[in-house]
């Protein structure tokens, strides 16, 4: 799983920009599955056939990034977020754009008010000497990602796009490892949802299922000085009570835990307090539909060190494995 | 006056505040009749102008707002003033002083405001808050007031239309300019079936075009909007969203959408073989009725093409001739090209929607 977590995370896949993620995601499950389409939207949309119920996972391909908004005459690169993310977390960073282009991110230093450091007053450094320069490599309009390989140090790794390659890695791994089933099963790896959860709502009108199941990050409060938050790196995967776009069908939720629970699998109850999944936009998609989240407690979100636990990663799979089974 | 102003002539002149877009909507019934197969007014008020395709099958939605930013009688003072809140996004430092027309008589009147004279020094840096501004109609009284204009009327701004050197000065170019593109396009006939949606309510939500969307079902949908320009003093260059005179706008993503990529590059690439100028819109701030369009039913493709409109959201709106000929120009050249290489289309689409 190790390997596919590292080929998920290093993709490109900043939000409306999600192809490469797709492409990598199509070949790994095409075999697996009964069919498959991308959307409008860019979704895509995997199926295993059944005469049961109708199952949706959903889990998003896209990360956060940046876009470039203006190229200088010099060459220096200003640009926008896309997603919501500290200006902070930018500074030294090394950016990547899709087509390999590779950035250092810094601030104007004149008159620099750290405290209240905006991405107008920072730009990216791509080499180039001149606009003309910089223009062969970099448009307006492309997006960029962090550049930050995985790093695992015993049951934890490091990398950028953890949210939500985690989500889409467990969603692989379980169509690639699934137990027998009548119900209907609908991956779906969908596009925007660090924008504003925009793929997900689409995607759950066309497919109308019976139970929707998101499978994303969230955060923790087992760090110095946290915010309060219940849920811990390495405690196995939560099963979300409430976000800020849902209170979690108490099927989908009873479901889940039932499901660790029985099968002696470690998890814990996620209440989030600010944040959101793909399950806020399903739930109240086409007459509405019972949802709810299983997730990944993640370190460091949004920027290019989030952290997670592989133990937990796997456990994820098999609590899934159980309850695309017993809905 | 050039012909191709016309319509957005006419259009400027009439007031339409979100939720009141009788007045335009009347004007482009009239105007649309002669052009489209077909024309629906749903209950929201979206005026949807249907043109059958020679070989109908797939459907394109092209959306502009026929609503404008302004206010909303609140309720009477005293002294026979009015008191009011804004409809839409309308910065409170640009109210004072501004002539208004209230209510369905159109009465004339002013916002007022303290005189210079009686304002005290710690107020003179500080911007005017709503609440302290009002609508002057000249009654004198609450009585004479109320027999004048009614709670829940609505006023919005007033100025003539001029034109000044290269561009256009006028009252609600947003969106009249996008209504007024639209009406062109409904002169032609293509092979896909062209829905030309005029929408109510963008300005307090891109309310229209959610529903608008959702009867259509369209294939693929180009918004057709003004946008905000920064090429003004205070704003460094790195910051402008779109500068005057530079052609029409493409918008990669602001607050509401990010566009469909392969419909962004589509349309570059028939402007750079046409000679057409454009410019890509900066930053991400703003919104239009693309947000809404995309997130309908199961997902619709879409991509924004914009006047840059200097002084939005105010009474004075100015654009400039050339973008807004350019902005004709490019939808036209746009439609066409899909018409006539639907295979080439095809390519630039995500998933190859093989129109």
């Amino acid at each position: 799983m190790i390997s596919l977590l590292e080929k998920l995370t290093q993709a490109f896949g900043v939000s409306g920009n999600e192809e490469q993620v797709r492409d990598l995601i199509c070949n790994e499950i095409k075999d697996y599955v009964d069919s498959y389409h991308v959307d409008a939207l860019g979704n895509l949309i995997a199926v295993k056939k059944g005469s049961g119920r109708k199952i949706m996972l959903a889990a998003h391909m896209d990360e956060i990034g940046v876009m470039a908004t203006h190229i200088d005459d010099k060459g220096f690169i200003r640009f926008t977020n896309i997603g919501g993310i500290s200006p902070h977390i930018f500074v030294g960073q090394k950016v990547r754009f899709a087509n390999g282009t590779c950035g250092a991110i810094f601030y104007e230093e004149k008159d620099a008010d750290m405290k209240n450091l905006k991405f107008s007053k920072m730009y990216i450094d791509i080499g180039a000497s001149s606009r003309a320069e910089a223009e062969k490599k970099v448009k307006t309009g492309d997006t960029a990602c962090f550049l930050s390989n995985l790093t695992v140090q015993g049951e934890f790794a490091y990398s950028k796009a953890m949210d939500d390659r985690c989500g889409c890695a467990v969603l692989v791994e379980l169509i690639r490892n699934l137990s027998q089933t009548s119900n209907e099963l609908y991956f779906v790896f969908t596009v925007q949802e660090e924008v504003g959860l925009r793929g997900a709502r689409t995607a759950a009108f066309q497919i109308v299922p019976d139970i929707a199941i998101a499978v994303d990050i969230t955060r923790t409060g087992d760090t110095p000085e946290a915010e309060l938050m219940e849920v811990q790196c390495g405690k196995g995967p939560a099963v979300k009570i409430k976000d800020s776009n849902i209170i979690a069908h108490p099927e989908v939720k009873r479901l889940l835990a039932d499901c660790a629970g029985k099968n002696n699998i470690p998890f814990q109850y996620e209440v989030l307090e600010r944040g959101g999944t793909d399950a806020g936009a399903i739930h109240i998609t086409a007459g509405g539909i019972p949802s709810g989240a299983l997730s990944i407690p993640c370190r460091y979100i949004h920027s290019p060190v989030e952290c997670i636990s592989l133990r937990d990663l796997e456990n994820a799979v098999k609590i899934l494995r159980e309850a695309v089974k017993q809905a | 006056m050039n012909n191709e102003f016309a319509f957005l002539k006419d259009l400027v002149s009439l007031y339409g505040v979100s939720g009141n877009e009788g007045e335009v909507r009347e004007y482009v019934k009239k105007q649309a009749q002669p052009l489209a197969d077909e024309i629906t007014v749903d209950a929201l008020g979206n005026l949807i102008a249907f043109k059958k395709g020679r070989r109908p099958g797939k459907k394109i939605m092209l959306a502009a707002h026929m609503d404008e930013v302004g206010f909303i009688i609140t309720g009477h003072s005293d002294n026979g003033t009015l008191k009011f809140a804004t409809v839409g996004g309308i910065d409170d430092r640009i109210l004072p002083g501004k002539k208004v027309l209230v209510g369905k008589k159109a009465l004339p009147g002013v916002i007022g405001f303290k005189p210079v004279h009686l304002v005290e020094k710690e107020e003179a840096n500080k911007v005017v808050k709503i609440k302290n501004l009002y609508i002057d109609i000249g009654a004198d009284s609450k009585n004479d007031a109320e027999k004048l204009v009614q709670r829940g009327e609505y006023a919005c701004f007033t100025g003539e239309y001029a034109e000044m050197g290269n561009c256009i000065k006028a009252r609600a170019l947003d969106n009249r300019a996008g209504c007024a593109l639209l009406l062109e396009i409904l002169k032609n006939r293509y092979d896909f079936d062209l829905y030309c949606c005029f929408t109510v309510q963008e300005e307090v939500g891109l309310r229209g075009a959610q529903a608008a969307s959702w009867r259509i079902a369209p294939d693929l949908a180009i918004i057709v909007e003004t946008t905000t320009c920064g090429d003004v003093a205070g704003v460094e260059k790195h910051e402008y969203s779109t500068e005057l005179g530079k052609g029409p706008a493409l918008t990669v993503m602001d607050r509401t959408t990010i566009s469909d990529r392969g419909l962004v590059e589509f349309i570059r690439n028939v402007a750079e073989r046409e000679n057409i100028l454009f410019q890509f819109k900066k930053g991400a701030a703003g919104g239009n009725d693309a947000g809404a369009v995309q997130r309908s039913r199961s997902g619709v493709k879409v991509a924004s093409v914009s006047v840059p409109c200097r002084y939005i959201h105010s009474p004075v709106n100015m654009m400039h001739r050339e973008d807004f000929m350019n902005c004709k120009k490019l939808l036209e050249a746009v439609l066409s090209r899909i018409d006539r290489e639907p295979e080439v289309f095809g390519k630039f689409i995500n998933g190859g929607m093989g129109l």
